[in-house]
């Protein structure tokens, strides 16, 4: 049963030829989702859909593997997901403080995004640069040995982007 | 590309033994700058400095300069750092070299040959690029897993092979039986360096002697531990080393498949993987008939999850196989029923990374280092209220004293040691009683922690313990899998009474209830997460028992951590009314005009700590 049409949402052709690739490999669900999640940013209820189907495999056991992983992610974060690194040497050097000061800056919590989609605040567990702790990331950048003080311009620099 | 043989390889190492400029071979580019690009170099702004090298090279139009990327050399408090090598002069590191110091350098060193002396890092940074270092120097560093990051390009396949790299594969291919092999790791004594400790050789062995036409090696690169940064580091600064290793456990056990298990959070890590992975095959030293030889062998990366209990080994088979990483009962175990029910050897990277070097240089080398139990070097992570944070790696048995005090520069901003953790959410505490002790796998378990991963965070009189324990109890809620009830119940049940010694509702019965409840999890957990997740607290208790009694009978957190324990007041006498501290105040409780004593409004503080941190005249009593 390949595609069917009770899924509406489209996949890229590079994601569409990876989940081809994949398919008759034993163990790929989690590859597979990986690649869902680097296209969306998330893995909609739609993609998961269409995964099963494109897999044969029950949603069931699709959404028992997303739930069980901490890195996938079921709602759409914000344009550009703030990351603060809550591990041991962060956690020592002032990472909750971090946190604590984004939602002052932001007003909104953790794993909830601002009214305007730009934003959304994500505590995770250690991106191996605790010699630079405390530290966040944002879009794949690493902000290092971070002050308080430091967080409004930096804010304000992915606002503009 | 043709498959090429060992003397292929050969002769590229003679064709570059000049030196490492390997793209230079025109005799005026003789002066090299390496800038390194780890994740953590980058963080700190590595990329910019490589471009203003570049830029500043091109301006002041100088023709006999190269400059690289290498991985880190570990100085994470120094970064982003470049090294300069000039013909005939020491070669010479520099720190924190951001744009402006870049184009100091260029200026003063490299053209008026004048060491920029402000920027230079000379001890603890020298012990780790000394080449070979003898017996008798005061070094207290020693790179074997570490020997080629921030040396080589690791996108470079070339400048590995200079450095002896796949030597050690064909070495084994044509010159060693499998048994061979074993025996040599047999004689290094190396043993795992994921956390158990288990003898290599000896899990080698059990599926060497499994029959079975399909076998896999799988390299644990899930570094879980937060705190822990070597695996990543290494796998970015020498990706070579650790696949060749897992080709040569591949031939000791008969496996002709690698799987690269590692964290979807390190991109940088995985890059130079698949790069590293794609050179070697051009070079036929992956794939079919290896180097020319009968063997076989090749890779695939899977990526974890963030989940982790996926570093413990039947969880880890479990998530390859695309299924939700939960562990299962052991026996049977891996090496002889693992991925997909064949033999399977797990090993982490660091392990990995000493594979080659014990087989170049023999186990009897290897076991010279070490102690009589723990042979080799071990690296660890080095972070936390430290001056120097960083990666080091220093043999089996140096004592924390000289980890800390002598290459870690001692505890930051002047304050005092309170305790070392090391093994992570696994491990323990090491107090001041400890710091003379020569650490190896044996010595840290007699003291209730353990080696773990490599993690060592240090931490010092404003953390509180109870706190700490805490945090590693809480992670552990959320890390549970939750397949067993022990654990699953056990470390929620600890959180919860931790949580009520934080807030003041302490009672004595509780630390005993603790302990109760950390033995039985040690005993009737299902995995290694559950079985050590008592650690962290358990040993807190032992150590620091008077200040956890504080919080119990006074009420009192003499770190100042636990929120619910501490009053913040202005000392009249000292304070001067500056207006700093009530401007900082996040929920404006803080009263006073100009030049007159201030005051907090109790009931309104949040006990955020601000006017205690900015008050310059330690007017600001937390209590
Ligand atoms: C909860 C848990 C987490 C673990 N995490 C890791 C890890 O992140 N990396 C690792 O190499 N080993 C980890 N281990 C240890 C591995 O299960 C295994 O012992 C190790 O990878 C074996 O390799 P070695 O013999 O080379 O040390 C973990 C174990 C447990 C119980
Ligand atoms: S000990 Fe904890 S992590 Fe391990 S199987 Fe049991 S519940 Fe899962
Ligand atoms: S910062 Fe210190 S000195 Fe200044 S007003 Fe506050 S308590 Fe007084
Ligand atoms: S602890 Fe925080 S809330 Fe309380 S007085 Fe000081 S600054 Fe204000
Ligand atoms: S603890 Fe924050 S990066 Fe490792
Ligand atoms: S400099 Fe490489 S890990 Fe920090």
């Amino acid at each position: 049963m390949a595609e069917v049409n009770t899924s509406t949402i489209e996949f890229s052709k590079e994601l569409s030829s990876f989940i081809e690739k994949w398919k008759n490999k034993q163990g790929n669900l989690v590859m597979i989702l990986h690649k869902v999640q680097g296209e969306f940013g998330y893995i909609p209820r739609n993609a998961a859909i269409k995964v099963s189907h494109m897999l044969d495999t029950p949603l069931a056991k699709i959404y028992g593997v997303i739930t069980f992983y901490n890195f996938f992610k079921l709602e759409k974060p914000g344009e550009h997901n703030i990351q603060v690194c809550t591990g041991t040497a962060c956690y020592l050097k002032g990472g909750v403080d971090l946190i604590d000061e984004l939602e002052i800056l932001l007003g909104i919590g953790v794993n909830t995004v601002t009214d305007d989609g730009l934003f959304s605040i994500e505590s995770v567990r250690c991106i191996g640069c605790c010699g630079l702790a405390p530290v966040i990331l944002i879009d794949g950048e690493v902000f290092g040995k971070l002050e308080k003080d430091q967080l409004p311009e930096i804010i304000a620099k992915f606002r503009d982007k | 590309m043709a498959t090429k043989t060992r003397e292929d390889l050969r002769k590229i190492r003679e064709d570059h033994k000049a030196g490492m400029v390997l793209e230079n071979k025109e005799e005026e580019k003789n002066i090299e700058i390496i800038v390194g690009k780890g994740t953590c170099g980058i963080a700190a702004g590595a990329d910019k400095t490589f471009d203003a090298i570049i830029k500043e090279i091109e301006e002041k139009d100088i023709k006999n300069i190269t400059v690289r990327h290498a991985g880190c050399m570990g100085l994470c408090y120094a970064e982003p750092t470049i090294k300069v090598i000039i013909p005939g002069q020491p070669e010479t590191l520099y720190g924190n070299v951001d744009s402006e110091a870049a184009r100091k350098i260029i200026e003063r060193h490299i053209i008026y040959g004048r060491q920029v002396e402000s920027l230079i890092f000379d001890k603890p940074a020298v012990d780790i690029f000394k080449e070979e270092q003898d017996d008798n120097s005061d070094y207290k560093q020693y790179r074997i897993v570490l020997r080629n990051c921030g040396v080589i390009d690791p996108e470079k396949i070339d400048e590995y092979i200079v450095r002896d790299g796949y030597s050690a594969l064909g070495k084994v291919l044509f010159e060693m039986s499998p048994d061979d092999v074993i025996n040599e790791i047999k004689k290094s004594g190396l043993r795992g360096r994921g956390g158990a400790g288990f003898p290599t050789w000896m899990k080698w062995s059990f599926s060497k002697s499994v029959k079975n036409d399909k076998k896999y090696i799988i390299c644990n690169a899930d570094e879980g531990d937060p705190g822990a940064y070597m695996d990543r580091s290494t796998l970015e600064g020498d990706p070579h080393s650790v696949l060749e290793a897992m080709a040569i456990a591949g031939y000791a056990i008969g496996a002709n498949e690698g799987i690269i298990y590692i964290r979807a959070e390190y991109p940088l890590a995985i890059t130079k993987l698949e790069i590293a992975i794609d050179q070697a095959r051009e070079y036929g030293l992956f794939g079919s008939n290896i180097m020319g030889s009968k063997f076989n062998f090749d890779f695939e990366i899977r990526l974890g999850a963030g989940a982790f209990v996926c570093g413990e080994e039947t969880a880890l088979i479990k998530s390859i196989e695309g299924d939700r990483g939960m562990p299962i009962p052991k026996p049977p175990f891996p090496a002889i029923e693992g991925l997909w029910g064949r033999p399977t050897i797990i090993n982490n990277v660091e392990t990995l990374a000493n594979i080659p070097v014990i087989i170049n240089k023999g186990g009897d080398w290897f076991a010279k280092l070490g102690t009589e139990k723990s042979k080799g070097t071990k690296v660890f992570a080095l972070t936390g209220k430290i001056k120097n944070s960083g990666l080091i790696e220093v043999p089996m048995g140096t004592t924390l004293r000289e980890i800390v005090f002598d290459i870690g520069g001692g505890i930051s901003n002047g304050k005092a040691f309170k305790a070392v953790q090391t093994g992570g959410p696994s491990g323990g505490v090491l107090t001041e009683d400890f710091l003379d002790t020569p650490i190896d796998f044996d010595s840290l378990v007699a003291v209730g922690s353990m080696m773990g991963s490599g993690g060592m965070i240090v931490m010092d009189e404003d953390d509180c313990m109870v706190d700490i324990a805490k945090f590693y109890l809480e992670f552990c809620v959320e890390e549970s899998c939750g397949k067993c009830a022990p654990c699953r119940i056990g470390t929620k049940k600890i959180y919860e009474l931790l949580d009520k010694i934080s807030i003041g509702n302490g009672e004595i019965e509780d630390l005993q209830k603790i302990k109760d409840m950390g033995e039985a999890m040690k005993k009737a957990s299902l995995c290694g997460l559950g079985q050590t997740a008592p650690n962290p607290v358990l040993s807190v208790i032992k150590a620091f028992e008077e200040e956890i009694m504080e919080h119990i009978n006074d009420k009192k957190c003499r770190a100042g951590k636990c929120k619910d324990l501490v009053t913040y007041t202005i000392d009249e006498e000292k304070c001067i009314g500056c207006t700093v501290c009530a401007r900082k105040c996040p929920v404006n409780c803080i009263e006073g005009e100009r030049k007159m004593v201030h005051i907090i409004d109790q009931s309104h503080c949040i006990k955020c700590g601000a006017c205690f941190e900015v008050c310059k005249f330690n007017a600001v009593i937390v209590s």
